[in-house]
This record gives C-alpha cells, sequence and structure tokens, in this order.
C-alpha cells in the first residue's frame, strides 16, 4: 500500500514539474495583449530602465489597461544592459515560452541589434524605446522606434552654434559608437555651415579623467566645446569644466541634452547653469500634455523627474494603443507594424510621427538652456528646429 | 606641460593612498582581498552622506569616512576574514568577491546607482596662476594630504615599536611569532589601518574618480597595477609605481589622446616584464 | 566514491542535460548558453585548476574566438564547423603568443599581464570598429545549416544540440589530456614545480602547452556564442567575464572537469532564477551564498558533495 502511493506522489510530483512548460490555454489569452519589455534594471545603465519602467506604468496608470478590446499586459525583465546574448535570450524566451505579443524596450544599440533577428523570424513587433543609432531601423521590418537617433539631435546644436557667432569649436565625446555618431554628424553640419573644429577628441570608455582632455581643450583657445558623454558622466565633465579655468576663459559649453539629463541635473549644481543643449525632450516643456505627464509621473514615483528616456517608454506604449485601436485588437505582427507606421500625436515632448517609410522617429528638437527657476535647475527651451528626420550614420 | 605632471602626481598620490592597504595585506597576511575598493566605496559613501545630508563640514567628514572604513574593516575581519587565512588563494578570491557583491548591493539599495556629486568648500574650488601653471587648489590640497600620510605611514614603520613588530612579521612570520610578537594582533590592527586608508582615499577621490556601486570592482584593477608594478613587500615601491602610472596615464592621454586607455595597460605590461618581481623589490629568498 | 556510482551520476549528468530537449523545450535557449559557458569554464579548469595557473583575463581568448568566427560568418563563409576551427586556431595562435609574456615573474604578475593582455584586446576591438563593429556589435552574421540540413532556428533548438555535442566531445577530448602522461605532468607541476623542474621537465614548455590549449578550449567557446547568438559584441572581452568564470569554477571546485561545469550550470541558474524573482538583488545574494561557500568549504561544491557521499555509510 505505501509502494503504491509513494509512486503516485512521485508521478504527481513530475506533473507539477512538468507544468510550467505546457502550453497555457488558450482562453486564458484571447483578451490580452503581452508586452515583452526587456530593460537594464540593474547595472550602469539601470537609471535607464527605471525611468522607463516609470513611464511605462504612468501610461497606464494614465489611460487605463484595455485598448482595442485587449487588456494590456507588460512582462518585466532585466537584461542588466551589458550582454547582448542575454538581451537576445530573454526574447527568444518571451516569444517562444511566455508567447508575448509584442517586445518593447531595448536601452542600448547593441542590445537592438542582437534581438532584431528574433523579432523578424517570430514575426513580432518590437518598440524600441531608448537605443538611437540610425541603423536599428533597418535591421528588422518589425522595428518601430519611439525614443530619439543621436545624428537627429546632434546636428540642430551644430546650426545653432554656426549661427551664433562661433567660428571655431572643439569636439569631445566619448570612444565608442554613439560617441562617434554625435562626433560625425556635428562636424559634417558646423563644417558645411562654415565652421572650423581644429581639435577631436575622444574620451576612454571606462574610467575616464576629463582633466588632461580639458586641458588641451583650454590650450586650443577654441570658442566653444561640443561634448557628448553617456547620460551620467555629464555632471564630471561640468565639474572639470569649471575646475579648468575653461568658463572664465570665455569657452562655451554646448552638446546634446545627454549632458543635461533631467534625471540628475538638479544635483550637477552651479557648473551646469548657462550651459546650451539640443534635445528632444525637457522636463520644463512649456505644453499642456508635458504638464499633466510630470505631475502624473511624480505621483506615481515622488522622488524621480522624467527624462527624455521616460519618454521613449511613454510614447511608445501610445503607439501599442494606437496600432490595436486601428486593428481592432487584432494581433497579428504585420498587420500590428503597417497599423503603427504613419501614427501622429502631440506628446509630452511635442508633435511626433513614426515615418510610413523608415518606421522612424520624427520630431522636434529644441534649443535649451540650463536655468535656475524655483531653486531647481531645468533644461529651459527657447529656439525650436520642428520635425527633424534622423539624417543618417 | 607642468599642470600635467602637477595633475598626474595629485592622481597617483591619491591613487596610492586607496592601493596601500592592499598592499599590506597582500605582503603581509598574504591574503587577495579584491574586496579592499569596498572600503573605500565605504568610506565615500559616508563623506557623501555626511556632506550632503547632514552639513558636516569639508574635513571632519573625511575623517569620519576613514575611522568609519577602519572600524568596518576591524570588525570584518574579525568576523569573516579570520576564517580565511591560510587558505588556498582562490577560497580568498571567492570570499572577498561575494563581500564585494554584498557591499555593493546595500549601497545600491540606500543610495541608488547613481554617480554621487558632492559640492567642495569654497576654500578648496578654483585655481592658482603662478603665471607659467596653473594648479588646482583640489589638486594641491590631495598632494599635501597625500604627501602628509606617505610621511606619516614611513616614519611609522621606521620609528615606532609597532612598525619595527610589523616589518618582522613581514619579513618572517615564523621567528616573529617565535620572539613573541603577536602576529594575529597585528593584522587585525593593520587590516584597520589599510581600510581606513582606503576610506579615506575614497571620501578625498569622489570628486575626482566619482563614486557609485561599482567603485569597488572598477577601480580593483587600478590598486591591483599598483601593488603588482610596485611589489607587495614595501612602501615606497608601491608609492613610486603609483605616482609613476598616475603621471603616464594623464601625460599620455594629454600627448597622445587618440592611445588614451592603452597607455596604462601597455606601461603596467611593460613594466611588468621588465621587472616581473616588482619596481624594487630584491629576489626574496624565501 | 565506487565505479558504478560514479558512471550512474555522469550518465545522469549528460542523459539529463539532453533529454531538456523534450522535457524543457521552452528552455532551450538558456540551456545552450549554460553549455557554452561551461566549456569556457572548463577551458579555464584546466589552466587553473591543472596547472595551478591563475588568470584574470582568460575572456581574451573567449572574445578573440568569438570575433574570428563572427568576422568569418560575416565576411560570407557562414559553415559552422570550420567556423569552431578557425576560432580555436585564432585564440591557440593569441595564446601561443601571449604564454612567454605571461609566465615571466611570479604569480602576481602572471595575473596582471593576463589582465593587461585582455584589457588592450577590449580596447583595440573597440577602436577597430571597421573590423569588429565596436561597440555596437558585429552584424551581419548569418549561418549556414550545421552539415547542410540543420538551420539554426528561433526555438533554439538546434542551437541546443550543437552546443551541449560540442561541449560533450570537447569533455570526452580534455578528460583523455588530463589523465594522459602530459596531464599527469600539469598536476605535478601545480603541487611541486621545483620538483618537476628536477625531475627533467621541461616545465615551461608544458605551461606554455596547457595554456594554448586552454586558450583553444576558450576560443571554441566564444565561437560558438559567435554561431548560435549571430552576434558578437564587446562584451565577450569584458573583464565580468573572466571573473565570472573564475568564481563558477571556484564554485564548483577546481582541478575536476565535472567541478568546472556544475558550478557554471549552478551559477546561471541561480543568475536566471533570482534576476527574475527580484531583479535588484541578484548581486547580493549570490555574495553572501559565495561568502558562505568560501568560508565552509574547500574545493567548491564538488568538494562538499564528495565530503558528504564519504560520510554515507557504506552498503
Amino acid at each position: 500500500m505505501a509502494r503504491l502511493s509513494r509512486r503516485r506522489l512521485l508521478g504527481s510530483a513530475a506533473a507539477l514539474a512538468a507544468a510550467p512548460a505546457l502550453p497555457r490555454p488558450a482562453i486564458a489569452q484571447a483578451q490580452v495583449c503581452r508586452i515583452g519589455l526587456i530593460l537594464p534594471m540593474t547595472g550602469p545603465f539601470a537609471s535607464t530602465g527605471r525611468q522607463i519602467d516609470a513611464a511605462v506604468r504612468t501610461w497606464l496608470r494614465m489611460n487605463g489597461e484595455t485598448h482595442g478590446g485587449r487588456r494590456l499586459e507588460i512582462l518585466l525583465r532585466d537584461d542588466t544592459g551589458v550582454a547582448p546574448d542575454t538581451t537576445r535570450r530573454l526574447a527568444q524566451e518571451l516569444v517562444v515560452r511566455e508567447r508575448v505579443n509584442i517586445l518593447a524596450g531595448f536601452g542600448l544599440t547593441p542590445l537592438a541589434l542582437a534581438t532584431a533577428p528574433v523579432a523578424t523570424e517570430a514575426r513580432v513587433p518590437m518598440i524600441v524605446m531608448a537605443a538611437g543609432t540610425s541603423i536599428i531601423v533597418q535591421r528588422s521590418p518589425f522595428i518601430l522606434r519611439t525614443s530619439f537617433t543621436l545624428p537627429q539631435q546632434a546636428m540642430p546644436i551644430a546650426e545653432w552654434a554656426a549661427a551664433n557667432g562661433i567660428r571655431s569649436c572643439a569636439t569631445m565625446v566619448t570612444d565608442y559608437a554613439p560617441g562617434h555618431d554625435a562626433e560625425g554628424a556635428f562636424k559634417r553640419r558646423f563644417l558645411e555651415r562654415g565652421g572650423q573644429i581644429p581639435l577631436e577628441l575622444r574620451t576612454p570608455l571606462r574610467n575616464p579623467d576629463y582633466a588632461p582632455f580639458l586641458q588641451r581643450v583650454r590650450d586650443a583657445r577654441v570658442q566653444a566645446l561640443f561634448v557628448f558623454v553617456p547620460s551620467g558622466e555629464g555632471a564630471n565633465v561640468m565639474k572639470q569644466f569649471d575646475e579648468r579655468g575653461l568658463r572664465q576663459d570665455g569657452i562655451r559649453l554646448i552638446g546634446t541634452g545627454d549632458l543635461t539629463d533631467d534625471d540628475i541635473l538638479n544635483d550637477m549644481g552651479d557648473p551646469a547653469i548657462g550651459v546650451i543643449t539640443s534635445h528632444f525632450y525637457s522636463a520644463a516643456h512649456d505644453s499642456p500634455e508635458n504638464r499633466e505627464y510630470v505631475a502624473a509621473f511624480r505621483q506615481g514615483y515622488p522622488n524621480m523627474r522624467p527624462n527624455f528616456m521616460s519618454v521613449g517608454g511613454f510614447d511608445g506604449m501610445r503607439l501599442i494603443a494606437e496600432g490595436l485601436r486601428e486593428t481592432g485588437g487584432n494581433l497579428d505582427g504585420q498587420r500590428l507594424v503597417d497599423a503603427m507606421r504613419g501614427k501622429s500625436w502631440i506628446s509630452p515632448r511635442g508633435p511626433i510621427t513614426i515615418d510610413r517609410e523608415t518606421r522612424d522617429i520624427i520630431q522636434d528638437v529644441y534649443i535649451r538652456r540650463v536655468e535656475r527657476r524655483d531653486g531647481q535647475l531645468w533644461n529651459i527651451e527657447f529656439d525650436r528646429i520642428p520635425q527633424v528626420r534622423d539624417p543618417g550614420a | 606641460m607642468l599642470t600635467v605632471l602637477i595633475d598626474g602626481v595629485a592622481s597617483g598620490m591619491l591613487l596610492f593612498v586607496l592601493a596601500c592597504g592592499l598592499s599590506v595585506t597582500l605582503g603581509l597576511m598574504n591574503f587577495v582581498n579584491l574586496a579592499h575598493g569596498a572600503f573605500g566605496m565605504a568610506g565615500g559613501y559616508l563623506c557623501v552622506v555626511l556632506l550632503n545630508q547632514h552639513g558636516v563640514p569639508f574635513l571632519p567628514a573625511v575623517v569620519a569616512a576613514a575611522l568609519f572604513a577602519a572600524a568596518l574593516g576591524f570588525v570584518l575581519e574579525r568576523t569573516l576574514y579570520a576564517h580565511l587565512y591560510g587558505r588556498d588563494h582562490l577560497d580568498q578570491v571567492l570570499f572577498s568577491i561575494g563581500l564585494v557583491f554584498v557591499m555593493s548591493a546595500v549601497v545600491d539599495w540606500l543610495m541608488g546607482a547613481r554617480q554621487q556629486l558632492i559640492t567642495l568648500p569654497a576654500w578648496l574650488q578654483g585655481r592658482w596662476d603662478f603665471g607659467f601653471v596653473t594648479v588646482g587648489v583640489y589638486r594641491a590640497f590631495l598632494i599635501a594630504i597625500c604627501g602628509a600620510i606617505v610621511l606619516a605611514l614611513h616614519l611609522g614603520l621606521v620609528r615606532t615599536r609597532f612598525g619595527a613588530r610589523l616589518r618582522a612579521a613581514v619579513d618572517d612570520g615564523v621567528v616573529a611569532r617565535g620572539l613573541g610578537i603577536p602576529v594575529n594582533r597585528i593584522f587585525g590592527v593593520t587590516f584597520a589601518l589599510g581600510s581606513g586608508l582606503a576610506g579615506l582615499g575614497g571620501a578625498l577621490g569622489v570628486e575626482v574618480l566619482g563614486l557609485d556601486p561599482t567603485f569597488p570592482l572598477k577601480y580593483m584593477v587600478y590598486f591591483l597595477i599598483v601593488v603588482a608594478v610596485g611589489g607587495a613587500n614595501t612602501i615606497v615601491g608601491p608609492f613610486l609605481a603609483a605616482l609613476l602610472l598616475g603621471v603616464v596615464d594623464v601625460a599620455g592621454k594629454y600627448y597622445v589622446p587618440q592611445v588614451g586607455a592603452f597607455v596604462i595597460y601597455t606601461a603596467m605590461v611593460v613594466l611588468l616584464l621588465l621587472r616581473p618581481h616588482g619596481l624594487l623589490a630584491k629576489a626574496s629568498a624565501r | 566514491m565506487s565505479t558504478p556510482l560514479r558512471l550512474a551520476l555522469q550518465a545522469l549528468f549528460w542523459g539529463g542535460w539532453a533529454s531538456a530537449y523534450v522535457l524543457l523545450p521552452e528552455y532551450l535557449p538558456l540551456l545552450a548558453q549554460i553549455a557554452v559557458v561551461a566549456l569556457f569554464v572548463l577551458s579555464l579548469d584546466l589552466l587553473v585548476g591543472y596547472a595551478g595557473f591563475v588568470t584574470l583575463g582568460h575572456a581574451a581568448f573567449f572574445g578573440v574566438g568569438a570575433y574570428a568566427a563572427g568576422i568569418l560568418a560575416q565576411q560570407g563563409w557562414g559553415e559552422p564547423l570550420s567556423g569552431l576551427l578557425f576560432g580555436a586556431a585564432v585564440a591557440a595562435l593569441v595564446g601561443l603568443v601571449t604564454a612567454p609574456l605571461v609566465l615571466r615573474g611570479g604569480d602576481l604578475t602572471g595575473i596582471m599581464v593576463t589582465l593587461g593582455i585582455a584589457m588592450m584586446l577590449y580596447e583595440a576591438a573597440n577602436r577597430m570598429a571597421w573590423l569588429t563593429g565596436g561597440a555596437d556589435g558585429l552584424q551581419g552574421v548569418e549561418m549556414w545549416p550545421i552539415l547542410g540540413i540543420w538551420r539554426f532556428d528561433l526555438f533554439g533548438r538546434t542551437a541546443f544540440v550543437y552546443s551541449l555535442l560540442v561541449l560533450f566531445l570537447l569533455f570526452l577530448l580534455a578528460r583523455l589530456i588530463v589523465a594522459s602522461p602530459f596531464g599527469l605532468a600539469l598536476r605535478g607541476i601545480k603541487g611541486n614545480r621545483r620538483r618537476m623542474e628536477a625531475l627533467g621537465t621541461p616545465v615551461k614548455a608544458r605551461l606554455i602547452a596547457v595554456y594554448t590549449l586552454s586558450a583553444a578550449y576558450a576560443g571554441v567557446a566564444g565561437a560558438l556564442l559567435a554561431q548560435t547568438t549571430q552576434f558578437v559584441s564587446l562584451d565577450v572581452l569584458d573583464f565580468h567575464r573572466s571573473a565570472d568564470a573564475l568564481l563558477m569554477l571556484v564554485l564548483g571546485g577546481m582541478g575536476a572537469l565535472y567541478g568546472a561545469m556544475i558550478g557554471a550550470i549552478l551559477f546561471m541558474v541561480a543568475h536566471h532564477t533570482l534576476s527574475e524573482l527580484t531583479p535588484q538583488f541578484w548581486q547580493f545574494w549570490i555574495g553572501i551564498a559565495l561568502i558562505a561557500l568560501a568560508i565552509a568549504g574547500k574545493g567548491g561544491l564538488l568538494g562538499l558533495a564528495r565530503r558528504a557521499l564519504a560520510r554515507l555509510p557504506r552498503r
């Protein structure tokens, strides 16, 4: 008697162990649209992940979970941001095991590039909410982007500099692909407009010490310095910039908005005041949509200020909802992608469009200056270039 | 450029203060402590908290950081490290990396993963212009403080009884024990001292090196470079190594920026190939 | 441990892993990745566990193998098996060239030189973006079907069988090598180098040989990763890969091939599980586990298991 029940026990234990591997009953999934959100929640790029995650949850809180007849379900996965093979594997698992209908997130370029073939083969829309290299959208016909591209952001500041009396400018970028992209785009436009770049510097990706590079900039006696560094390094650069005496020498500090990331701008202190950058989003953007967004965001996350990464997540969700509404809840990958192309709306950042041909984002880029208002530091917009397309690498 | 030289020297001296504790731990206790950087991180974070959240003035905050790190070192040494003396080096590696993981995770939880920023007091900001060279006030301050520490360490080793016992224990632990020197107690005090210095370096370095939960692993490589190139058994060796590496690193980035990060690794490999036993080490008779 | 018991456990190990094809079909990508990492840790074991030579820069060979195989496929030759051989050959060459540099001086010097070389390779790969794709990664890696029949599919089935088979075959080879006179010489060198020299063993030559062999193995692991994920980026050369591998090796137990693989499996599974549960505290719990293991056991988990088994009453 004892023997039989042990066997049965083992049998049911084995069945229980195998249960997660069995496909879930079809009925439970009928009304749900599952979104696999792959973000760097830990590691050096954790702030990107946290901002986007916060924005996604904010959007759901503001707009509800049901769109086009489907309830949106988010499956969040942490890929740590440093191992593209992990991101790809997580995407594979989400598609194969969890049967997600949409992939989203992707904090950096190599992570998106590694996952592109998975989206293509599984025929699943892939919404890139953070990564910023031009070629990403070309790697799969299922990719749509709601973030930005670096050339799109670097070009306007080159225009502004040339149009505002800056003739000679040095460039200092971090020595990796996004840095090269930013340097290339700035250089091309600035030289086209008649400016000169007597000094081009690249700082190491790891453990950078900006002091010797800034010293060279000082010795080169240029009028301005264009900087691109990964978000988070901006504070170091600005501190060293002041400490070296470049500001006293009259050298102006310009760059893309990564330098004055809203997430940490307030902690940067006085060295940041007066820095001019070009970017597509400022938490201080003066529009009803943005005011509503920032208020709702801070309601859920009182210690965070939304930054440019977060709007990528916010608008990504809107794009998904718009797509579902048009297909009437149909989850077929190709139909969703076709429904999402060409969509336009007013985002917290301003008017945006997802290009019908390239599936890339077209948005306004603003020129802003860091100013102190109400005791806090903000990027205050004072000029705007409307509907900028990605000019390509 | 003299400015570059001064920057390099300041960098090097800071690196030395951070790394000298490791040199002693490795040389004296034969313990591979990859968690050394974590004590620097602990000191740095305490300093940041005191400065930013409690308005404590700079100097007391730095001193508090050093004492905190020393106390932390002492406690951990007595409770955890002591179990691993004489064990296989790799077990010690396993342990110390585990410790780094735990401390980094705790710091991440308490303070978040972002870079920590502080504002220096007004008397440490700005630059002095001597005409032919400009010197950052903070860099000069670093050189002065670290120089004083090096001098104090050297005198402590050479002139005090504790120093004599320490040197004896390093040269030959067995004989030292035989002479009645309490080697284990010396371990404890020395470890606390080394950790305290790391904490001091961490606090002083927030402005120059930055501070986030990945600090211990990020800079561990530099500490190891200093100890390997300088030789683990002396104070002067790592000091010279740190200075050399600081200057080479800064000068490399200034004069040949295209090569940048290569320089320090290439310099290390070359130095190690030329002097495999450390800059000043005599081939020991062990 | 008695031979029948030993054989049974080994059969269970490989049989269990292979049966995942049927039992856990949705976890195949993870299991394939674990096989790749297990091979890498195995390569490290040959060097650290058997020859007693500690290195912090083994990812250099992993990365070189990955880029070699990846670039080969990108340039048009996507045949998998020859790609593996190419990756192994290039990594072995780098190992052969750097071995004399690494073997000068004492232990700490050697460790630092391995570290320095790995870091230099990382910077070089970053800089030579025209060849490696730089920080964005190598794209356009397209693999032909294995032996013309089995295509690399989305479910990871082909990748799984391929990786596991390569691991198994290379494991058998490693076992042969370790049991051979060469392997015994290595163990002697680890135990007492001076005595081996006195016996007339060409110690330096043996060490260079095992260094090159270990590099080749690591190169195959890297090539496997490149082929199964069709992507290579700078992280294959990163320091954290070397450090993680060393951890896995010490965790599982050095000087035993199974120890290397068990360490890899447990670490990766723990990472995957804990990461899904508590994304932010993975580091904390793995740190606690490592500290406990270091204080408690000698010889890692395999050592603990052996001691536990030894305590069982003999039947």
